[in-house]
């Protein structure tokens, strides 16, 4: 499935309850280049909400979402 | 552009043309100066928030606005006032000179966010003890973690002076805290006047 996607940067963000998941994904892709993309893997259902809502204030991109069972994955393309 | 072709239509005779075009002049000029003050109080992306309450829920909730907005790339303005100054108290700081209504207050009010209680079932510290472990066992941050994030993140904290006054706190017994300003309703207002979101919490 992500096998398209080449992802810089992996981060493991399972167990962490709102508001750490976008706290963490919003620090960690300042460690990407512009045009690179981060996995970001989360338990947190609200962040099926969260991470679109925080890519489109923040101004990045998600490519993808993966959701399987408890798991969520975003694909998020740094733009800014 | 309206300003233009409104007034082409209106000039019939050549030999006004020369005011005509002069008005036109001072009407834009005046059209660019309300502009520029129009840009100068539209609100920037920032949110301000009070927070009035000194209990542990409405303290969590305005950390974790706080810090959520400072992920989505917004400037935060926090403005401790009331019952919210005390959460800003450092438990290891020891301050003398206070008037007898001074230490009861400092007895009184929570030292600092370890000693900060519910606002609902709190059944005599039992219930905030609950939730504290509760919040531990379920991941969730403690207002002492979500301070100290919010340093890390450039929250910016303002001290309502007259609260500190009125209870009796003093400067030297506050938390150290990067972005910390002590101050009045004015600074609030002005952050608060230019932020998109304001909130009383």
């Amino acid at each position: 499935m992500s096998e398209d996607i080449k992802v810089d940067k992996v981060m493991d963000l399972k167990g962490m309850p709102c508001p750490m998941p976008i706290v963490k994904v919003s620090k960690g892709i300042k460690d990407v280049e512009v045009g690179q993309v981060i996995e970001a893997i989360t338990t947190d259902p609200g962040a099926l909400a969260d991470f679109p809502a925080w890519a489109k204030t923040s101004g990045n991109e998600i490519l993808k979402t993966d959701q399987q069972e408890d798991l969520i994955k975003f694909y998020i393309e740094r733009k800014a | 552009m309206k300003v233009n072709t409104a007034k082409k239509e209106e000039v019939p005779y050549k030999g006004e043309h020369l005011v005509k075009l002069e008005e036109i002049e001072n009407q834009v000029s005046e059209l660019r100066t309300q502009l520029e003050s129009l840009s100068k109080s539209s609100p920037e992306n920032k949110i301000s928030l009070i927070v009035f309450s000194g209990d542990l829920d409405k303290a969590l909730a305005s950390l974790i606005i706080a810090t959520g907005a400072a992920a989505m790339g917004m400037d935060v303005v926090m403005f401790f006032t009331f019952w919210g100054t005390p959460i800003l108290r450092d438990k290891g700081k020891k301050v003398g000179g206070k008037d007898f209504m001074g230490k009861m207050f400092g007895t009184m009010l929570p030292k600092g966010v370890c000693e900060v209680k519910l606002s609902k079932m709190n059944m005599a510290g039992m219930g905030t003890v609950m939730m504290k472990s509760l919040m531990k066992k379920k991941n969730v941050a403690s207002l002492e973690q979500m301070l100290e994030l919010a340093a890390e993140m450039d929250v910016r904290i303002y001290i309502c002076e007259m609260s500190m006054d009125l209870m009796g706190f003093k400067r030297e017994e506050m938390i150290e805290y990067p972005n910390l300003t002590f101050c009045g309703v004015a600074k609030f207002l002005e952050e608060a006047q230019n932020s998109k979101v304001q909130l009383f919490i």
